[in-house]
């Protein structure tokens, strides 16, 4: 085996391992489980580093293995592969520092630390497969690895979110299943390709080939969360803040955003999705999403629930991006899959902050949580302007991009779907910022758990990672221009599949 | 026709006898009889249909005499079965339905 | 293999007898430890045959060198070797778990019996994998039969005694019809080797020969309990000592199936070709029904014994696709292995959640993830398996089954195994869900022992690895045919 073989086994097993010890870990061992878990996260960080550097190079990366006569588990390490995986890596490295602090006393910490590294393992799995049996795998191990995660609180309100999880979820790999295995009889093993290779079956499988499509995006598209098939997304809002961090920005619509992108350029190829008339409809489903998520978002007034609309909402603009003909909207699709995690997962952040530390779990309990928590609100200030698209921060680039990208292609109406989008954020997400700063606080919060002491609002697990998330919606936005920038990697991606 | 089908006609005929027998009665007793008819039935259709060449075959007599001790075995099964049930419950029938779930 | 007397194929029949017979007169606690040696010995033979098979083909051993017809010949290929690896893979981890499980002083009486029985059992089935002639699989049919009902009957409770006495007359009465129908083709044909008769029962074949097919593929339906035959399974499989269930469901009900298998691949190739399509949907019926009892199932044993009757379903969805290809065959084979192993797993994780919460109902386990979580864990990747969820050799099988109903054309199978596997996943995950539920203020577990969480993990998790060296099972499975 090559180092070029081992390295993406590597970045598996760097959270896969630690899980299975954690699993095996008494409870009260929090050190060496802290230990283990940060071991993990380092260790695979410095894997992808590895990863990056090379590809960038021109470097292959892959591995088959053979499971049945004509059915291999592939896993490669492209461009595309690594931008999610760099994603979650770092996501999930800030996400466990935060899950430390947040749990910190709670029980059962051992399972949800074991099921969270699957999770992540899962993810990047994902992410490196390298043909759609590969992809689903891992896709279903997905789903299996956060069920425990979303009812971990053991609440009859967990389990319904946790049903609801899973009959959608499950429903979706069938269909997914059902679209694979029809291509594969077709076909053969479909591996991911630049370009696609469905195109090769010819004009008299065209039909079929429409079915499968369908199949396969309303498989991944559950998980993405695309209308109708959103409905879990909020239910799932029970699960404790740093599994919604997780589901929202790290994992799991990730995972069916990042799906619905090899499908269109990997599977089928940018340029035959095109011929066959499939990106219109596809566009037509995220722009409809796009609008409906943020107006269901408009009157929540549990403050997750309001972010998860936001999500729904906004993960739409990564297939957005890909719907749209052209390079120029893969490229802010591709940004925004980066740029939509880091701003979610730091407002997630914050809403844990201020129900762990205030007990406030509602928008209209925030009044004045500005002055009682300013690094928080700060950050979850900053998050906010991001998604609402406001310069200079990283959602303004990927607007831009996808703006540009539909004029590129011709389809004006998109501009006016993201206008209407970004007000509507704008709609929901003012309200939280005004009661921020501008009301004045309660007499008293409904259950302070946490004393503030001087500049450390919160305790500094908790602070630090929504900090740090939030300079990093700053940097990407100003500094999108950079060598290392998610955009760069972006525009690095859409050349290599679109002048193949 | 030769003997040894009249032999095979009348062995199918005690197997159905038996069979409904296993299946129609109540009594544990009968049921494990009835078992024995079915079994004689079969073993007779063994040795009839093989005497129709008018040679002696020694392969079904092999295949009887085991068949006739697997019987013995299954019949001592179910007879201390049945015992055991009886022992427990006073009662020789399998009441219908105790384990509905 | 030059020497006779070191013939692998004899000494996994021989070995078991053996165990067992001292079992039964040294007692349970010697019997044990007996028998987990002589499990690890026969695993060991288990795995040089199906390496010498690999390497120089199928073969035949005639015992003492008295060969068909008046002696009996052995036989072995690549399914008989899959089969006799499954057996004793299972066998062992089972031994060990009922060791421990048995050692408590009220299943004294059960240790008892267990333990001889169990070896007879395990003769029988290897014997039976090893068999070439219709009627020495009678004979093993026929032992096997018993065993089993002696093991159900083990626990001496009388809804276990009632279980198992249906379960005896129902497995008479099938092995009486095979015995008829073997009687028929005798008479038709003058000889009982597959071999010899496969070429036979081709074209033209007489009105006899017909009703003996019918009798003996109905006799062994019935024993593999495919609905509506399927009766007499959930009270035994259900009520038995969880040891015993996880021997039943995973191997006993294998056996008549892989003899269903190795007469529609051999001399009733035609008329299962007729009857396909009726066994076929026979099959549907049994994974739906099965599922929908398994999540109506208010006790945890009858729910895993129920999912065993929607799990043979899918074995018989194999018999509508066999074609030149293999694809079927292969699932079939994958399917008897992942339930195989998923299924001891499961009742073995049963019994460990039995002990904990002192019952026996799905309602009592909540909270019962916090105190015995590998066990929880080991029934929710049995679990995987058993869904057909990936990377599990549950789903390799029903992804060939998938893939050999689209390359015919069949869509309704499709239909059924997916939404099968939807239904599992409910009943499955209706257990995990009450499991993690916050325990209730006044439930308290008992303690159980590691060993028993041990080896339902160690099933389980071979079910879900097994899936990603599915290749090497099916190169085994080609040898020979």
């Amino acid at each position: 085996m090559t180092v070029n073989e081992m390295l993406p086994l590597a970045v598996i097993a760097s959270s896969l391992l630690p899980g299975m010890v954690i699993f095996a870990l008494p409870e009260a061992r929090v050190g060496l489980r802290s230990v283990l878990n940060l071991l993990g996260a380092m260790s695979k960080l410095v894997f992808v580093i590895l990863l990056l550097e090379g590809v960038a190079r021109g470097e292959v990366y892959g591995f088959r293995h053979t499971v049945l006569p004509g059915l291999d588990l592939v896993f490669k390490a492209d461009a595309l592969a690594l931008l999610f995986v760099t994603l979650s890596t770092v996501l999930w490295l800030f996400t466990t520092i935060y899950a430390i602090g947040y749990l910190e006393g709670s029980p059962h910490r051992s399972r949800f630390f074991g099921f969270f590294s699957l999770c992540v393992t899962a993810t990047v799995g994902l992410a490196m497969a390298g043909n759609l049996f590969t992809f689903f795998v891992f896709y279903e191990l997905l789903t299996l690895s956060t069920f425990p995660l979303v009812v971990h609180r053991g609440t009859p309100q967990a389990m319904r979110g946790g049903t609801v999880y899973l009959a959608y979820t499950l429903a979706g790999g069938a269909l997914l299943l059902t679209g694979i295995v029809w291509l594969h009889g077709l076909m053969g093993q479909v591996d991911f390709v630049h370009g696609g290779s469905v195109a090769a079956l010819g004009p008299q499988a065209t039909a079929q080939i429409k079915v499968v499509f369908l199949l396969l995006i309303a498989g991944v598209g559950v998980k993405a969360a695309l209308v109708p098939l959103h409905g879990w997304l909020p239910q799932a809002m029970v699960a404790p803040a740093p599994v919604s961090a997780l589901l929202h920005a790290v994992a799991v619509v990730k995972a069916g955003a990042f799906g619905i992108v090899r499908i269109v350029y990997e599977v089928y190829g940018v340029e035959y999705a095109q011929s066959l008339g499939l990106l219109k409809p596809l566009a037509i489903a995220a722009a409809v999403t796009i609008v409906w998520g943020s107006l269901r978002a408009l009157t929540q007034d549990d403050l997750k629930k309001r972010l998860a609309y936001s999500t729904v909402s906004q993960v739409s603009y990564i297939a957005l991006g890909v719907a749209l003909f052209g390079p120029v909207g893969t490229i802010g699709g591709l940004a925004h899959l980066v740029h939509q995690g880091i701003m979610k997962i730091t407002l997630f952040f914050a809403a844990g902050n201020y129900a762990e530390t205030l007990g406030v779990h509602k928008v209209s309990e925030l009044d004045g949580a500005g002055r009682r928590m300013p690094l928080t609100s700060a950050a979850f200030t900053i998050a906010a302007f991001g998604m609402i698209g406001v310069a200079p921060t990283a959602g303004y680039v990927s607007k831009w991009y996808l703006g540009e990208g539909a004029l590129a292609a011709g389809m004006d109406w998109v501009v006016a779907v993201l206008w209407t989008s970004s007000l509507l954020n704008a709609a929901y997400f003012l309200p939280i910022l005004y009661r921020l700063w501008f009301r004045p606080p309660p007499a008293a919060w409904p259950a302070e758990h946490i004393p503030a002491r001087g500049w450390r609002e919160t305790g500094w697990l908790l602070l630090a990672p929504p900090l740090i998330t939030a300079a990093a919606v700053l940097v990407t936005g100003l500094f999108a221009e950079a060598g290392w920038s998610p955009l760069a990697w972006a525009k690095l991606i859409a050349a290599r599949e679109y002048l193949q | 026709m030769s003997t040894g089908l009249l032999y095979a006609l009348s062995g199918v005929g005690l197997f159905m006898l038996g069979a409904v027998g296993v299946i129609v009665l109540a009594h544990l007793m009968r049921k494990v009889l009835a078992f024995n008819v079915m079994g004689s039935g079969a073993f007779l259709v063994l040795v009839g249909l093989a005497q129709r060449t008018g040679q002696p075959d020694p392969v079904p007599q092999a295949m009887v005499l085991t068949g006739i001790v697997v019987a013995v075995a299954a019949t001592a099964l179910a007879l201390g079965l049945a015992r055991a049930l009886h022992a427990r419950t006073g009662g020789v029938t399998l009441t219908q339905g105790e384990d509905g779930d | 293999m030059t020497e006779a007397w070191l013939e692998p194929a004899a000494w996994l029949i021989i070995l078991p007898l053996a165990w067992a017979s001292v079992a039964f007169l040294a007692g349970p606690g010697r019997g044990a430890r007996l028998a987990i040696l002589a499990l690890v010995a026969q695993l060991g033979l288990a795995l040089e045959l199906a390496a010498d098979l690999t390497q120089r083909g199928a073969r035949m051993h005639a015992v003492g060198g008295w060969g068909a017809p008046l002696g009996i010949d052995l036989m072995a290929d690549g399914l008989s070797a899959v089969m006799l690896l499954l057996t004793q893979a299972v066998a062992l981890p089972i031994a060990v778990y009922a060791q421990a499980y048995f050692a408590e002083t009220h299943h004294r009486h059960a240790a008892t019996w267990f333990w001889p029985l169990a070896g007879f059992l395990l003769a029988a089935m290897n014997a039976l994998f090893l068999s070439a002639d219709l009627f020495n699989l009678y004979v093993t049919l026929e032992l096997l039969g018993l065993a089993a009902v002696g093991l159900v009957a083990v626990g001496g409770g009388t809804a276990q005694i009632t279980a198992a006495l249906r379960y005896l007359l129902v497995s008479l009465l099938a092995s009486g019809g095979y015995l008829l129908g073997v009687a028929l083709l005798y008479g038709a044909y003058g000889t009982v080797s597959m071999t010899t008769l496969a070429p036979l029962a081709v074209g033209q074949t007489p009105l006899a020969v017909w009703i003996a097919a019918g009798l003996m593929l109905v006799g062994l339906l019935a024993k593999t309990a495919l609905l509506p035959f399927h009766f007499w399974l959930p009270p035994a499989h259900g009520g038995a000592p969880a040891p015993v269930s996880a021997l039943l469901s995973a191997l006993v009900v294998k056996a008549s199936f892989y003899l269903v298998l190795r007469l529609a691949l051999g001399p009733f190739a035609m008329m299962t070709g007729t009857a396909a399509g009726l066994i076929g949907v026979l099959g549907a019926s049994a994974i739906l029904w099965g599922a929908w009892q398994a999540l109506r199932a208010q006790r945890l044993k009858q729910l895993v014994a129920w999912s065993t009757v929607a799990q043979l379903g899918y074995l018989f969805l194999i018999f509508p696709l066999l074609a030149a290809d293999g694809l079927a065959l292969q699932a079939g084979a994958l399917q008897v292995v992942a339930h195989g192993l998923a299924k001891a797993a499961l009742f073995a994780a049963a019994g460990v959640l039995m002990r904990a919460t002192g019952r026996d109902t799905v309602e009592g386990l909540a909270g019962v993830a916090g105190r015995v979580p590998l066990t929880l864990f080991a029934f929710g990747l049995a679990g995987v398996s058993i869904m057909g969820l990936p990377p599990s050799a549950g789903f390799l099988a029903k992804w060939l089954l998938i893939d050999a109903a689209l390359k015919q054309g069949q869509w309704g199978w499709i239909v059924v195994i997916i939404v099968g596997s939807l239904l599992a996943a409910g009943y499955i995950f209706r257990v995990l869900r009450q499991a993690f539920l916050l325990a209730p203020e006044d439930s308290h577990f008992q303690p159980v022992p590691r060993r028993l969480e041990w080896v339902a993990f160690v099933l389980a998790a071979a079910s879900v690895l097994l899936g990603l060296r599915g290749a090497e099972l099916v190169a085994l499975l080609g040898v020979g045919s």
